[in-house]
């Protein structure tokens, strides 16, 4: 069955894209090997499986590779149904894709923008936005993570790196109420809190990037 | 099929993202109300409707609001019956909203960025990248439309209402630059390809006329040039 078949994906430890993966195969329960790529070495079989863009994470089905971690998600729904991501009802699947776009395309560029110190508005705009998709809800899905909490759960812990890297605490549970309280809930859930890179690490390598990014702004 | 009243759409004629809409409830021949909206005078029906990035389009469906154009296609496909827009099996499924997504995340800007480029070197740098991007989408349709019409096969898919929507848009940039976007020599089963889905029963009503995108297109053009 093609259920059986091998699973195995290629991320990059701190990458938040993989991280989706990993979640939403661990949510499922489904056994896969994982494979840590260099992307500023990138092997033989990453360029063959994602030659169009180059990029991890890379889902590979048996021989088959899904690339794009949305897309990556919704294969994962479809092919194994067991603790399911998102709704059967039409009009909730269509919540869950918006939400998820809408971290994907305002809240990411926010964080990296906030991250560079090229602005902060738009961060704090954009996660008071984000909180009106919970709309009274525990979470995005309703009372367990799904699809959107899935794809857009990083987003505290990067944000939390960010705020210790730069000395703010610009989004806080004053400010932002029911993100906190998401994020809280979030990290905390079982299959979450065991697959969160260590964060010691993460601080690491982001203060790593961010003296980088400072140094090549001098003039 | 579907009662007039339960199905409406608010859109814009010029839009490449309302026509995928369009085009997807064509497919399954639902009746909708169209509710065409103005240029810079945007209704309380769509604030209300999209408050989060108030644009078309819109598809209000028992009154309830669906927006982003392929999250729309997908609902569409989703709730009503008939021909297929996605494929059924996952992988398949897979590749079709990869190529959907990059015709968003690497097609439609470069057209944008063609039309919005300062001088010789931006310009040169959009237009390689579009062209690339095409040269891809010529791959694609190949392997992934196995020598059929549509990359759907021998009707229309996702992958053909995403970029299918651009045709428009990408003839108005074919215009202003005197660019060949498609080439029978480089793209040759994409040229195909482009006048069967412009001619397809789900189109050819709503696929705006190129003569009227440019006239359009003037008009945002001096738009943005007195905004600069």
């Amino acid at each position: 069955m093609a259920e059986e078949e091998a699973v195995r994906v290629l991320g990059f430890l701190p990458s938040p894209f993989a991280l989706r993966v990993e979640w939403a195969l661990n949510f499922k329960g489904i056994n896969y090997e994982y494979k840590d790529e260099d992307i500023h070495n990138k092997s033989p079989e990453l360029l063959k499986y994602n030659p169009v863009h180059k990029k991890i994470p890379i889902l590979l089905h048996g021989s088959k590779p899904v690339v794009e971690s949305l897309v990556i998600m919704e294969y994962i729904e479809e092919t194994w149904p067991q603790s399911p991501i998102l709704s059967k009802d039409p009009y909730e699947r269509a919540m869950s894709r918006f939400w998820a776009k809408y971290g994907e395309d305002k809240c990411i560029p926010a964080l990296f923008g906030f991250f560079t110190k090229q602005g902060e508005e738009e961060l704090v705009e954009s996660l008071k936005t984000l909180e009106k998709g919970l709309n009274g809800k525990k979470f995005f899905a309703g009372e367990t993570i799904g699809f959107t909490d899935i794809a857009l759960g990083w987003i505290p812990v990067w944000l939390k790196i960010s705020q210790e890297i730069l000395g703010e605490n610009l989004i806080n549970e004053q400010t932002h109420p029911l993100f906190y309280a998401w994020s809280r809930d979030f990290l905390d859930h079982p299959v979450i809190k065991e697959k969160l890179p260590p964060y010691d690490m993460l601080l690491a390598q982001c203060q790593a990037v961010h003296d980088r990014l400072l140094a090549s702004s001098k003039p | 099929m579907g009662e007039k009243g339960e199905v409406k759409l608010i859109g814009a004629w010029p839009s490449p993202f309302v026509l995928r809409a369009r085009v997807a409830l064509n497919l399954k021949s639902v009746d909708y109300e169209f509710l065409q909206e103005t240029l810079g005078n945007k209704s309380e029906l769509l604030l209300r409707s999209n408050p989060v990035y108030k644009k078309v389009p819109v598809l209000l469906h028992h009154d309830q609001p669906i927006c982003e154009s392929l999250i729309i296609v997908q609902y569409i496909d989703e709730v009503w019956p008939g021909p297929a827009i996605l494929p059924k099996d996952p992988s398949e499924r897979a590749l079709a909203r990869f190529w959907a997504a990059y015709v968003d995340d690497k097609v439609f800007p470069a057209m944008q960025g063609m039309m919005k480029a300062q001088g010789q070197e931006e310009e040169k740098s959009v237009i390689d990248q579009l062209l690339g991007g095409l040269q891809l989408l010529e791959g694609a349709l190949r392997e992934v439309g196995k020598g059929k019409r549509f990359f759907g096969g021998d009707e229309i898919g996702y992958i053909d209402i995403a970029l299918g929507s651009m045709l428009g848009w990408m003839r108005v940039t074919e215009r202003f630059s005197e660019l060949k976007l498609f080439d029978a020599e480089k793209t040759p089963l994409l040229v195909q390809w482009a006048d069967s889905f412009t001619s397809a029963e789900a189109v050819k009503g709503v696929m705006p006329e190129t003569d009227k995108l440019v006239e359009f297109a003037k008009i945002l053009l001096a738009r943005f040039k007195s905004q600069a």
